[in-house]
């Protein structure tokens, strides 16, 4: 009888908590979609609509105002989209030849001064010289502003991910580097044919975080950018939303004046961000277990 | 160690090991030019720089910089506000994270599950420009969508553009909103490393879930924790400079309440031309950050050596 009674306090407890457990992880995801529905809508919402009755779940009526207006000019976004895909794609390359390159050197055994270069690595995590020498540097000594490069150089090299490399290479066996030796490989050879496929997974991830950064960044083109050909997607997104005047003459052409009422910022910034935003949200939902692997990897190691 | 011994191994590398330094190379030019002679430029923060004369050019000035930082009162204002509002993130997002994490731990519909962990990690994937296009339309005085809620619910209208007394809790709002996924993504894989059958003897022993939780996850997830802690802790005199530029922006009603050492370091730059100064600024963020890492991380080592980091 009491082991009974005790049996249906369990399952009692069992199903609190369960709903508990869904309410709030629905909640929560509710919360997170929410504000991006938002944004889709509003950018399919009149003008007008949006001046008499605000945003809203729901449009009264549908408009694709802002997204004619959006397309009436599509080569200035679409130059943007062309300077991040290739900034992301050139800069994800080059920044995971160099990271594992560097992670597989520091962590071989008979690599003698693999603890000065680790430490020479490690340090740039503890300190640095802060964001006015660094900006000098690039402007005043390098000459990089207003370059394509400077994009891509700025992002180049994390730490993090090369301490995290180097750690995820120790799970190569080390047996089949020395295989390879005695064969007769090169280090280079051995690098790129034998221990790179077998760190795939990690490849991806951390390339996959890499990409990510480089195609949200719009600090750089903030601080070392003018010239508008050059702005990538976020950057060029960021001064649509913060000058109307950027946004008119991104939208019209130069010569036409369109009166200030006639004409849909609202919508149109809302319209932007969908536009600047949405083929990635897309692509979000493939991406996904690799964002997932990669997360994993750097939770085990620290 | 000593410098011998490091000439010793650099020159049996040489000998021997050429492919390796060859692929270290990139890597090391790389962080020569772009970490290592910035670090040697800091010394700007004790100049009075002129363009002409360049870093090193430029006349000593000794500490006026740090005189005028700290003379006028921002200094102290910028960084209390960057340490109160990362303690603030750090407690925050910590308690969500794990919360999120056991709930999404004990349902079993994988598909579910799938799916809203895929929504949550959503707002991690986009960039904070686009989070300020969101937090216009949720806000705008004019327009926004929760002035709209409040309005047709007959109630005034929340006007967080031009009084800063709320954006404290906004910050901590969108701070949770766009971590969470990553968080409890990083809790969750450190729950499924707790072995099952430490769940399954307690709950033969009885146990109900909370215990459980109380006594199994949370001890097996506090190595992670502190991991997480130590470097949020390393972090807290910098401020998340994205976060802040573009939801503030150049708005100077909000200052005040909203100015952390990174924004401050920005503008004084970019916006004024400040060079001494915000150098100063940013070479007294680097020493303290420096400073706290390294401290907690003694302190770890001292309780746990096995969690330190280095």
């Amino acid at each position: 009888m009491k082991r009974n009674r005790n049996g249906v306090a369990i399952s009692r407890d069992r199903k609190a908590f369960n709903a508990i457990a869904y309410a709030f992880i629905i909640f929560v995801t509710v919360l997170c979609l929410l504000p991006f529905w938002l944004v889709v809508i509003g950018s399919f919402t009149a003008e007008s609509e949006i001046f008499s009755r605000g945003y809203s779940l729901w449009p009264h009526e549908f408009s694709m105002e802002a997204y004619e207006l959006a397309f009436r000019y599509p080569d200035r976004v679409f130059r943007a989209y062309g300077i991040t895909v290739s900034t992301t794609v050139l800069g994800t390359f080059l920044s995971l030849l160099m990271t594992s390159l560097c992670g597989y050197a520091l962590q071989r055994d008979d690599f003698k001064s693999r603890g000065f270069f680790t430490m020479f690595v490690f340090f740039t995590m503890l300190f640095s010289g802060g964001l006015v020498p660094w900006y000098l540097l690039i402007t005043n000594y390098l000459h990089l502003k207003d370059t394509y490069w400077v994009m891509i150089l700025t992002q180049l090299c994390n730490v993090y991910f090369i301490i995290l490399m180097k750690n995820f290479m120790k799970t190569v066996p080390k047996a089949l580097i020395e295989a390879a030796k005695i064969d007769g490989a090169g280090e280079f050879y051995t690098f790129f044919r034998i221990v790179l496929p077998l760190v795939k997974p990690a490849l991806a991830s951390i390339g996959m975080f890499v990409a990510l950064n480089y195609w949200n960044e719009w600090r750089t083109g903030m601080l070392f950018l003018q010239d508008d050909t050059l702005f990538p997607l976020q950057y060029y997104l960021y001064r649509l939303l913060n000058s109307v005047e950027f946004l008119k003459n991104a939208t019209t052409a130069m010569s036409s004046n369109i009166s200030s009422m006639d004409f849909p910022s609202e919508s149109l910034k809302l319209a932007m961000t969908v536009i600047a935003t949405g083929p990635i949200v897309c692509l979000y939902p493939f991406l996904q277990k690799y964002f997932v692997k990669g997360i994993t990897i750097g939770a085990v190691k620290g | 160690m000593g410098v011998k011994r490091l000439f010793q191994n650099l020159s049996y590398d040489f000998r021997r090991n050429r492919a390796l330094l060859l692929m270290i190379l990139p890597v090391v030019i790389y962080l020569l030019v772009f970490s290592y002679v910035p670090m040697a430029g800091a010394v700007i923060a004790f100049k009075s720089y002129n363009f002409n004369d360049g870093i090193f050019g430029s006349p000593w000035c000794g500490l006026n910089n740090f005189r005028f930082f700290f003379m006028s009162g921002k200094a102290w204002q910028v960084t209390k506000n960057t340490v109160l509002y990362n303690a603030a993130f750090i407690v925050t997002q910590n308690v969500l994270e794990i919360t999120a994490a056991i709930f999404l731990s004990e349902i079993a519909k994988p598909r579910f599950k799938k799916i809203t962990q895929g929504a949550m990690f959503l707002p991690n994937f986009i960039s904070w420009v686009v989070v300020g296009a969101i937090a216009y339309n949720l806000l705008s005085y004019d327009f926004g969508f929760i002035n709209n809620v409040l309005t047709s619910m007959g109630m005034e209208k929340w006007d967080v553009y031009t009084d800063a007394s709320d954006w404290p809790g906004i910050f901590v709002f969108l701070s949770a909103w766009k971590h969470i996924g990553y968080g409890s993504i990083v809790y969750l894989a450190a729950i499924m490393g707790i072995s099952s059958e430490i769940y399954e003897s307690a709950s033969l022993d009885g146990a109900n879930e909370w215990q459980k939780i109380r006594y199994i996850t949370l001890p097996g997830i506090k190595p992670t924790f502190v991991v997480l802690l130590i470097l949020a802790i390393g972090n807290i005199f910098r401020g998340n400079f994205d976060m802040f530029y573009q939801l503030v922006g150049t708005n100077g009603l909000l200052y005040n309440a909203t100015d952390v050492i990174d924004t401050y370091v920005f503008r004084s730059l970019l916006t004024t031309y400040e060079f001494g100064m915000s150098s100063a600024i940013g070479l007294y963020q680097s020493v303290l950050c420096c400073i706290t890492l390294v401290v907690t991380n003694l302190i770890i080592r001292r309780i746990n050596p096995e969690n330190a980091l280095y």
